[in-house]
């Protein structure tokens, strides 16, 4: 039953797209047709705006200050004497504070990956590349840590040293770059493997270039899906900190410490609790949503 | 979130080989057993060493008074002599190192006279009920609800389990737990007046029990389903499977006898992590309830600078975390034939 060659090319449907899409625009189609990872970019992208806005808005008086307290008016419900989602034990305003939270739950999220990136990123291509004692440490280090929880770690931590802005970013961000290395590692190591190092290996490429020019650009898909997810992470250790009374110290608002000082008097105010709550959740959620949808966009196996 | 994409590895640390010579199964267990917990003891005398260095990195000294009257020098030196302070710092750890072989973990700053062992051991109880009852939660009700989204895929049931378990593992438990409290303390108490309502305060062994142990096991309750999820739609599709259906065997049968048990081999796994995050959870919830357990001592000591009241509960934490991954992993090989001993 022989076919002719005609034949099989007018069964065939050949689709060519018109123009070929690269990685990263395929990539960002993918993800826009992700409505939860959309939603949740909008929702981040409103958070920073905030974040940004927020001192412009005290400035111009629409907003009052985080700080300042209206000792006349504590524990406002929401909409009492112009606090719209009322005011704390010491008559400071709500919303202002919950806004000015954003700034600091924000920053521990972003700065906290800026920091594990470059070192996640150096010991895990040693680690993975030239193997031998850096690996071998590398990963009996990693099996002693993970012994250790990390809450439990960054508490010692932020209590031996004076709880601020650097021993806390310093804590996080020390609890979470091996997980980074060790995704690193064990991408190098796979990577190394394929025929097309080889080749670029066979041509005379040199090891750093190697590094810089393949091995970097290939993982680099897991290393974003894993710096996002470590957002919402950090801003949770930092939230919980905050919570338990050894974090960024007041009256900087942050978002665990108004839980923590709604909490105290939630017969009074059970709102004073809610709303911080659920900003903390809400972030949460739309990072991991966010994380969520790079991750089917940027693993070329998900492709539907 | 202790539990992260990052950390599942953490229940299976040292690697289990499949390899086609069976060898006597017994006695290579014991072996391995042997090994995880020979290692154990470098694993904890890291955690200690590490704890021990951060602590006496630290400026200052635990006796420093925040704000109020500090302590005179003369009294300063007396307790450092009472609890070994003056001495050079590889003396003490040496001698901490002693004494925790001998199961003596000094005597606690903050509580004139307390050893370290009676304040675990008071705070133990609470602790253990809360992580007992929370993991007797977890495994069934994660399990379940995974299996149920797996065989309903792509129906409601799997979208409304699906978007609780991504809605639980987001939340930081305290922020559940202090949501819970103003739905079910406060606002319920109110609307009630005060005839029907869930305790926060006064922590007895009872209905006090209900709202920490559910804000305890949210999370792994979440990560159980999600993953049980995902190794039951692997199962389904496989031809054994197809051949139970094929035969004619009743759906109660093909579940349990097929699905299930192939399905929950993975799952096994995250017990390791889910432990780990009982633990840390446990400070969390603790304090979120004022519940007088190890959690809440913890916190205490860490911001009261009672050095051997945090070496002790760190210490006694990694044992916990370090056993439980031991069981997990000795779990694996009796639930998976497949599964050699190196």
């Amino acid at each position: 039953m022989a076919v002719p060659a005609v034949a099989v090319e007018q069964l065939v449907e050949w689709e060519v797209a018109e123009t070929q899409i690269g990685l990263w625009t395929d990539a960002w189609q993918r993800f826009r047709r992700n409505r939860l990872a959309v939603a949740g970019a909008a929702l981040v992208l409103i958070l920073v705006l905030i974040a940004f806005l927020c001192p412009l808005l005290v400035q111009l008086g629409i907003l009052q200050n985080p700080v300042k307290q209206n000792v006349q008016y504590i524990e406002a419900a929401p909409g009492q004497a112009g606090f719209l989602l009322g005011s704390d034990e010491l008559g400071r305003d709500t919303l202002s504070r919950l806004l000015f939270g954003s700034r600091i739950s924000l920053s521990v999220g972003i700065l906290v990956q800026g920091i594990i990136l470059p070192i996640g990123l150096a010991i895990g291509l040693a680690a993975g590349y030239f193997g031998g004692r850096i690996d071998n440490l590398l990963m009996r280090f990693t099996d002693i840590w993970y012994a250790f929880p990390d809450l439990l770690f960054v508490l010692v931590v932020v209590s031996v040293f004076k709880p601020n802005l650097l021993t806390i970013f310093g804590a996080i961000a020390l609890v979470n770059w091996v997980g980074l290395a060790r995704l690193v590692r064990g991408q190098v190591l796979s990577i190394k493997e394929k025929e097309f190092i080889e080749a670029a290996r066979s041509s005379g490429s040199p090891p750093l270039k190697l590094i810089i020019k393949h091995l970097l650009p290939n993982s680099l898909g897991p290393i974003i899906v894993t710096l996002t997810f470590g957002i919402p992470q950090a801003i949770f250790l930092e939230a919980v900190l905050s919570f338990l009374g050894v974090g960024i110290q007041p009256p900087t608002p942050t978002w665990g410490q108004m839980v923590f000082d709604g909490y105290e008097a939630v017969y009074a105010n059970p709102t004073s609790v809610v709303f911080p709550a659920l900003a903390i959740g809400f972030t949460l959620l739309a990072f991991s949503f966010i994380g969520d949808g790079l991750r089917d966009a940027l693993d070329p196996r998900m492709r539907r | 979130m202790a539990i992260s994409e990052g950390r599942s590895g953490r229940g299976a640390l040292l690697p289990l080989r499949i390899s086609q010579l069976a060898g006597s199964r017994g006695g290579s267990l014991a072996i391995f057993v042997g090994k995880r917990i020979l290692w154990m003891v470098p694993i904890v005398f890291f955690v200690i060493l590490i704890t021990f260095v951060l602590m006496h990195l630290a400026p200052g000294s635990p006796w420093d008074r925040t704000g109020g009257r500090q302590l005179s020098q003369a009294v300063m030196n007396n307790l450092n002599i009472k609890y070994g302070l003056d001495k050079p710092e590889t003396e003490q750890f040496k001698l901490y190192v002693w004494n925790v072989i001998h199961f003596d973990f000094g005597l606690s700053y903050q509580y004139e006279g307390k050893s370290v062992v009676t304040l675990i051991g008071g705070g133990w109880p609470y602790t253990a009920t809360i992580g007992f009852l929370a993991f007797l939660l977890i495994v069934p009700v994660g399990i379940s609800l995974g299996v149920v989204a797996a065989l309903r895929q792509n129906t409601r049931v799997d979208y409304i389990t699906m978007g609780f378990a991504t809605f639980a593992a987001s939340f930081p438990n305290f922020v559940i737990g202090a949501l819970m409290v103003v739905v079910f303390s406060v606002v319920l108490y109110k609307a009630t007046d005060g005839n029907f309502f869930l305790p926060s305060a006064d922590f007895g062994l009872d209905s006090h029990l209900i709202m920490p142990v559910i804000t305890l096991s949210l999370l792994p309750i979440a990560y159980t389903a999600r993953l049980t999820r995902a190794s039951t739609l692997d199962t389904i599709r496989q031809d054994f499977v197809r051949t139970a259906w094929a035969k004619g065997l009743p759906e109660r049968l093909v579940v349990i006898r097929h699905i299930l048990k192939n399905s929950l081999i993975p799952v096994v796994t995250t017990l390791g992590p889910t432990f780990a995050f009982l633990v840390t959870g446990s400070v969390i919830v603790e304090t979120v309830f004022n519940i007088p357990g190890i959690g809440r001592a913890f916190v205490v000591a860490v911001s009261s600078r009672d050095y051997p009241m945090i070496l002790g509960t760190t210490v006694l934490f990694s044992v916990i975390i370090a056993v439980a991954n031991l069981v997990v992993d000795v779990a694996y090989v009796f639930i998976d034939p497949r599964v050699r001993l190196t």
